[in-house]
């Protein structure tokens, strides 16, 4: 692949636990809006579109009809991919690649406020004859994952609650965020079982919001932008959706996601050639398993790392510095997102009290959420 | 930019009702497809899938669920949709990862079953209509369809029995297709006589609801060329949407499709569809909708499509033959994977393999094109032997 791509636009309305005040397509409109006067583009200058949509979460079937007109994309190439937003970010770079036009936009949306029967749809997920007569919440999945992943890495409870403990720290220094909150690890401890060992607060909470992303190959990103922000390595996997069939301890789709981006960046020691990363962490417990399982820790680090500080703003390596799902809120088919926001945020300079110094390559990461075994990753460098 | 190839294709029948899960469909699609170009899973670098609604069935995040069905276990997964357009748009999903470079080899698989919503499939349409403006007067897809079609033959002057001749053509060529549905030797009385659905839209204007699955592998040309004699070139890609606001728009020509072949036309360096194009096969979920289609797809001018029809052009031993397959109405219509079996059908006309679909004149050069949402999806492919 000869041509480079940046990210020379984005825009996001920020994540709130409930947006009754605007529709689903009056967040992705004020993002796309926000997005394009960010890179100094208009519509008529983009070449394709990707939509990120899943049916259900939606409330629509064949929710890709109502993606073209917030975004500016009428009577022009659209589609939608019901995926991680990291997918469609993949999709928009590959339309690039291909020649559809030098600029592409990626957008996600997250209303999940609107979901009356959350978790009953999450069991509709799962395979209508081996799985869905079993009748598991989707937590009493995630706490079958979490005590295996425990088990084998002899990480502990304590280790957990020191992800949501940080992660919701983090938070408080982002405007974007909407569940920060100052808390100790006893607090985690100590919240209600929701299916052992999982506790409320190990839990991401939703949150709606939108992400719309322009990207363009680098001879118009260098036009157009002082600060591109390049894509130096994009992967994303499927393991098997099956729930007798997977690996309960291991992330085996984050593995394989990170080590295809690794190698399109020609990363080696993602630990020394990558500086931050926003990790999926819609339980605790995953931030830890994704960290690992991306060989950022070796397998049983990623707790005691965490422990001593390592992953905090002003630790070894900065995991989750927006505050991740605990603290943003849980975004859904958006979650990577607003990872990739983050990532762009630090390497423009442009977080806040949570910027990190000196930084030039983060890593986004994300995955689909019970009972998925889908999972994203991609490397930015400014 | 890369060349990239149809090297393999695989279909299922199509059934009302199959007893397979829809894991099993694409399974069984992907394996044909894989044997018919003696490749394995193991020589594939990723998989794309086209689905449409999760309604149809039955499952939250059915990409998720078929992916291991689809071949994609441990491998760069991803589901895309356009509404009834799907299928269309699956090889142009599957292109971008070979064209762009990142892959070498593509597996592209489309399933849909329809049967799952019961009893009828049209109840998983009750909920794409805006939710505000639309919902609460209960509209169905054969309503909409039906103003679209009033409207269309009003601005031409077409008549019913006209537009019925495209259901008797496509019935009748389905009868050669190994996976068919409801091929069948009908007239044009039949069609008129069969029972009013949403007036002018007859039962045999409408093609039936179907459960199958199709598969397509798609090379970069270094791997194209070792892996097969007959390479099938993906040479012009287009799609487009229209917007969701479908009542703001005047129905009787369809933008999206229009504006999607000219993106194809140009990529492929076409400068007079129809005479460039050898066989087509437009999107035929309606009688009136093969028309309405070849129209945008600039094969006759607007008001002509007609015409072609009573002089027998788009027969199959016409000078352009459309829906030589039997199309949605002969062969079925399970949403994406009708799309896809259309891309299938040009496939094997172009590597002279259609068997007794086959049409004479040795075409090189093909299209595809499906249609969806709501009436604003337009995907178009364009293929060269």
């Amino acid at each position: 692949m000869s041509k480079r791509v940046a990210i020379i636009g984005i825009g996001t309305t920020g994540f709130r636990a409930t947006t009754p005040d605007v529709s689903y397509r009056e967040l992705t409109y004020e993002a796309a809006m926000k997005a394009y006067l960010d890179a100094g583009v208009e519509p008529k200058d983009i070449g394709s579109f990707v939509s990120t949509a899943e049916d259900f979460f939606e409330g629509y079937s064949i929710a890709d009809e109502y993606s073209p007109d917030q975004v500016g994309a009428v009577l022009r190439p659209i589609y939608t991919v019901p995926g991680d937003f990291i997918q469609s970010l993949a999709s928009a770079y590959m339309m690039i690649l291909s020649g559809i036009g030098p600029i592409s936009v990626a957008q996600g949306l997250s209303k999940a406020s609107n979901m009356l029967t959350l978790s009953e749809m999450v069991t509709f997920a799962m395979d209508p004859i081996y799985n869905r007569p079993l009748k598991e919440s989707p937590h009493a999945v995630a706490a079958m994952e979490m005590a295996r992943f425990m088990y084998e890495t002899g990480t502990t409870r304590e280790q957990c609650a020191k992800v949501v403990v940080k992660n919701k720290k983090n938070a408080l220094n982002n405007p974007y965020a909407g569940h920060s909150v100052l808390i100790n690890t006893d607090y985690v401890l100590n919240s209600e079982v929701i299916s052992y060992p999982l506790t409320q607060m190990d839990i991401s909470p939703h949150s709606d919001g939108a992400v719309v992303v322009v990207l363009a190959e680098e001879e118009t990103a260098k036009a157009l932008c002082d600060k591109p922000i390049w894509i130096r390595g994009i992967g994303w996997c499927s393991d098997t959706p099956g729930l007798e069939t997977r690996n309960w301890g291991e992330a085996i789709y984050a593995q394989f996601a990170a080590e295809m981006a690794y190698k399109m960046a020609g990363i080696r020691y993602p630990r020394k050639e990558i500086d931050f990363a926003e990790i999926n962490d819609e339980f605790s417990y995953k931030e830890l398993q994704h960290l690992e399982a991306m060989r950022i820790c070796k397998k049983g680090e990623a707790g005691p790392l965490t422990e001593i500080g390592g992953t905090e703003i002003a630790g070894e390596f900065p995991v989750n510095t927006s505050g991740g799902c605990l603290g943003v809120g849980n975004l859904y088919e958006l979650n990577g997102g607003h990872k990739v926001l983050e990532v762009v945020r630090q390497l423009k300079g442009e977080a806040g009290k949570n910027q990190l110094k000196n930084v030039t390559t983060g890593l986004a990461q994300s995955w689909r959420g019970v009972p998925t075994t889908t999972g994203t990753v991609v490397i930015l460098s400014n | 930019m890369r060349r990239v190839a149809i090297v393999g294709a695989g279909l299922t029948k199509f059934y009302r009702n199959v007893q397979e899960t829809p894991k099993e469909l694409a399974f069984e699609a992907t394996k044909m497809a894989l044997d018919s170009c003696e490749m394995k899973l193991s020589d594939i670098d990723c998989v794309v899938h086209g689905t449409a609604p999760d309604a149809f069935d039955g499952i939250h995040m059915k990409g998720e669920y078929l992916s291991d069905g689809s071949g994609a276990y441990r491998k760069p997964y991803m589901r895309h949709y356009v509404g009834g357009g799907t299928g269309v748009m699956s090889p142009i999903h599957g292109w971008f990862h070979v064209a762009s470079g990142m892959f070498d080899t593509c597996l592209v698989v489309a399933e849909e079953k329809m049967s799952s919503a019961y009893p009828h499939p049209a109840g998983a349409f009750l909920t794409i209509f805006d939710h505000t403006t639309e919902q609460p007067l209960f509209p169905t897809l054969i309503w909409i369809f039906a103003i679209e079609m009033n409207r269309f033959m009003t601005t031409h002057g077409y008549k019913k029995e006209d537009i019925a001749l495209v259901a008797v053509k496509n019935k009748k060529n389905a009868l050669d297709h190994p996976s068919a549905q409801l091929g069948a030797e009908i007239t044009v009385k039949d069609v008129l006589d069969s029972e009013i659905m949403a007036w002018p839209v007859n039962r045999l204007d409408i093609s039936p609801t179907s459960d199958a699955a199709a598969c397509i592998v798609l090379a970069a040309e270094h791997v194209a060329r070792r892996v097969t004699e007959k390479p099938i070139w993906i040479d012009g890609v287009g799609w487009a949407l229209d917007s969701a606001y479908w009542c703001n728009r005047d129905l009787y020509y369809p933008d999206y499709v229009e504006v999607a072949a000219r993106q194809a036309y140009k990529m492929a360096g076409i400068k007079e569809p129809s005479k460039e194009i050898h066989i087509a096969e437009p999107y035929d979920p309606f009688t009136y909708k093969e028309l309405h289609h070849i129209e945008g797809l600039q094969l006759c001018k607007r008001g002509g499509s007609v015409q072609m029809l009573l002089d027998g052009v788009t027969q199959r031993t016409g000078n352009l033959p459309c829906c030589p397959s039997g199309g949605a109405l002969g062969v079925g219509n399970p949403i994406a994977a009708t799309g896809l079996m259309k891309v299938i059908e040009i496939f094997s006309q172009l590597r002279g393999e259609a068997g007794k679909r086959q049409v004479p004149g040795r075409p090189t050069c093909g299209l595809a094109q499906a249609w969806g949402d709501l009436m604003q999806v337009g995907t178009v492919v364009v293929m060269r032997s």
